[in-house]
């Protein structure tokens, strides 16, 4: 290349030496290289921190214990259940409405110009929603799911109510529990009168031996297990099935899961919409050619091709869902639980719930705990990504 | 590969034995898909919907809250039960009367009505320290905690990001990209609540080491994290913005004898210009609505400053401190998280059309 120094038209620009140019590349190069590492430095700092932090809380007790205050003891099991509870239901929602709101926008283009307009207005919304705060779907979520807009009395006076069964409860001298199941649950808590039959423990049928009063109880912690003084009230308690419904929905885990749902179901959509265009038309169009319709090509072409597309994002979907706090955190509040959800109506909390609330403590033990915490739930999310990962790799084919 | 081995094509084998045999069963059946195809895909518009529905409805209540809700509590049968009945107020009571609430009997002080004016001008915000009648919301007071932020993390995660993009773009090595790219993949999949456990925990301490003034909780720390978070987001959405210049572009340059350099930073940035902007634009957006890190890092006082050494409390971190709270469900402070939650989706969904626009509208078409 020749100088053009010599050019009268020329700038100074066009006068920098060949020699300074290329030295201006490496040079930018090298800080290319340098700003670009940056972000293997962060991950690497931030690893090591939870690390340090979090892996002597790591053990069996950590993993099945409820939060007790006593930062030794505490562990994550509801939260740990919560989780997997959440995931599971919010996937059986969300995965299928995703992929066949996907398919329809992808697969049914019509021929109709109002019909084509209503296509665009939906991708234009999809793509919007993907932009929406994940604390505004916790609004809606309170809203929309916890109390249902009123329409269906509150949670704690449901309209509705499924499997669940009341009793009302009595501690006994012996410190023992004994319940004595409610029929109408809108007349007043049962008070312990001569001749009570409740149920024990063991859930079986015995007789309280009520008496008068305090004086009269008998001495030995064997008989004063089913001692009650005369006139005592009960507290009232729940106890829900597996199958335990209401409307309005509460606090509960369906009520987190639908607001998950609606958090990720943009991710899902994009996701896969992208895995159905990277199937070659010529697919479809042989599957039209030989008489099928539109959705018998989707059903036996277009879908199977895409599936390992689908899967990946899918999965990358659920780990969003997975390490949200946010949405959960507007709908249930930090709650504190000693047992796992048992149905779909269950209060529960999540594992980055857990996390935030052991963070926000000013104790420097439960920031361990937070920690131990973060590698549990980092530790799922890897998992989750290496599974997207394998499927990309091995169902990688050229179908073309 | 024959076409009966075809791993795609095997299915259709079963399915025209069991499948329907009528041509008039068919097109009832596809009918009958394409239609829940089309339910599916109206649900994400009434999402939309009900979003726009709700965040406006309950803001409108926050601003007709010009009546109390009893707090008396009582104990009955041994529980605490707290009153929770609506104290209706009759004409000609103003701000700072006294009620009485007809179930309990106990008084109160009636709240000033919050006009919209006052809430979207006012730069003070005070629902939980002042007295009923003194309670002060002024959304500015929160949305300088989130400028300050935002702007922050846009400080780190633009240039980061934009150089990171460039350098994946137009410099990286395969075999580095297969590492850097990954990186920024795990970066963008760790939950925010691990970011702001790592502001609290490492950033922090690390600005404290270098400067006293930082307080515990502060906005720079919190803008920090928020920052890495969106670095990955600007890379992967630039790097998009760039591949997409065709590559005839940069061999015209390099044909005129141009340095790498000089082929991305004059031909293929300017030509990626809109993609760029509108990643910018979704960066923000996403930064505005970042919830769990500056619920964590940034402090819980609302205040108009723009100390970044300061604590501070932003938008969402208004909401969530009110999701925390035991405040009762109706109260006018427990409101504001709607009047709150709107102003920030207005703001987040304007950035992300805007964004969206930006690259369909401005997008250079390269043949």
């Amino acid at each position: 290349m020749t100088r053009t120094g010599s050019h009268p038209l020329s700038t100074l620009a066009d006068r920098i030496q060949p020699r300074d140019r290329t030295l201006l590349d490496k040079s930018f190069r090298w800080f290319c290289i340098a700003t670009a590492s940056t972000s293997i430095m962060i991950l690497v700092v931030l690893l090591v921190a939870v690390f340090y932090l979090g892996l002597n809380s790591l053990n069996w007790n950590f993993m099945t214990h409820y939060p007790e205050p006593d930062a030794s003891a505490a562990g994550l099991g509801p939260a740990l259940w919560g989780t997997i509870w959440v995931c599971i239901v919010c996937g059986m929602f969300a995965l299928p409405i995703g992929v066949a709101t996907a398919i329809f926008l992808e697969e049914f283009q019509p021929s109709n110009k109002w019909l084509l307009k209503f296509h665009g207005f939906v991708q234009l919304n999809i793509n919007n929603l993907a932009g929406v705060p994940s604390v505004v779907y916790g609004i809606l979520g309170l809203t929309l799911f916890v109390s249902m807009a009123g329409l269906f009395g509150t949670p704690n006076e449901p309209l509705l109510s499924v499997g669940v069964r009341y009793y009302d409860q009595f501690f006994t001298a012996g410190q023992k529990s004994l319940r004595v199941p409610v029929a109408d649950p809108a007349q007043p808590n049962t008070v312990a009168e001569p001749g009570l039959r409740a149920l024990n423990s063991d859930n079986e049928w015995v007789v309280a031996n009520v008496v008068d009063s305090r004086r009269d109880l008998p001495r030995s912690m064997e008989e004063r297990r089913y001692a009650i003084i005369q006139g005592k009230s009960s507290g009232r308690i729940e106890e829900g099935s597996w199958y335990y419904f209401r409307l309005p929905f509460g606090r509960s885990v369906l009520a987190g899961s639908l607001t998950l749902m609606l958090v990720i179901l943009p991710i899902v959509i994009i996701s896969t919409q992208e895995a159905l265009r990277g199937v070659p038309q010529s697919l479809r169009e042989a599957g039209l050619g030989l008489g099928s319709t539109k959705w018998q090509v989707v059903r036996n072409i277009t879908l199977p091709a895409a599936i390992p597309g689908i899967m990946t994002g899918s999965i990358l979907a659920m780990s969003r869902a997975i390490g949200e706090a946010a949405p959960i955190l507007i709908l249930a509040g930090a709650i504190f639980l000693t047992n796992n959800p048992g149905s779909l109506m269950d209060d529960f909390t999540v594992l980055p719930l857990q996390i935030f609330d052991w963070a926000g403590r000013p104790h420097r033990e439960f920031h361990h705990l937070a920690g131990g915490g973060i590698l549990v739930l980092l530790a799922i999310l890897f998992v989750f990504n290496l599974t997207a990962v394998l499927i990309r790799q091995f169902t990688q084919k050229n179908l073309t | 590969m024959a076409t009966s081995e075809h791993p795609i094509l095997k299915p259709f084998e079963t399915n025209c034995k069991f499948g329907f045999r009528s041509l008039s069963g068919i097109y009832a059946r596809e009918w009958g898909v394409k239609s829940l195809l089309a339910a599916c895909a109206l649900l994400s518009v009434l999402t939309t919907l009900a979003i726009v529905v709700v965040l406006f409805t309950e803001a409108t209540r926050f601003f007709h809250a010009d009546r109390v809700v009893c707090d008396a509590v009582t104990l009955q049968d041994g529980e605490r039960v707290v009153c929770d009945t609506y104290v209706a107020t009759s004409t000609g009571e103003t701000a700072g009367d006294v009620v009485t609430c007809p179930a309990c009997e106990a008084s109160h002080t009636l709240p000033a009505a919050v006009t919209f004016v006052d809430f979207m001008t006012g730069t003070e915000w005070n629902p939980l320290i002042g007295k009923e009648t003194d309670k002060k919301f002024g959304v500015w007071a929160l949305i300088s905690g989130t400028l300050i932020v935002s702007l922050i993390a846009m400080l780190v995660a633009i240039p980061l990001g934009m150089i990171t993009a460039i350098y994946l773009s137009e410099y990286a090595h395969p075999r580095v990209r297969s590492i850097l790219k990954p990186t920024l993949e795990v970066l963008a999949g760790i939950p925010t609540v691990v970011y702001g456990f790592f502001a609290l925990m490492v950033i922090t301490p690390g600005l404290q080491f270098f400067h006293d003034g930082f307080s515990t909780f502060n906005a720079t720390a919190a803008g920090l994290a928020v920052g890495i978070l969106c670095l990955p987001i600007v890379s992967s959405l630039v790097e998009d913005a760039l591949q997409a210049v065709p590559r005839s572009l940069r061999e015209g340059g390099y044909g005129m004898g141009a340095t790498k350099f000089e082929v991305s930073t004059k031909i293929v940035v300017p030509a990626a210009l809109s993609g760029i902007m509108s990643a910018f634009l979704l960066a923000v957006s996403r930064t505005v609505g970042e919830t769990m890190i500056v619920a964590l890092a940034a402090g819980s006082r609302p205040h108009l400053t723009m100390d970044p050494r300061d604590d501070t409390q932003t938008m969402t971190g208004w909401m969530v401190q009110m999701a925390l709270g035991d405040n009762s469900n109706f109260d006018m402070t427990y409101l504001s998280m709607y009047a709150v939650a709107t102003v920030l989706f207005v703001i987040t969904m304007s950035l992300t059309i805007s964004g969206n626009v930006v690259r369909n509208r401005f997008r250079e078409e390269y043949q």
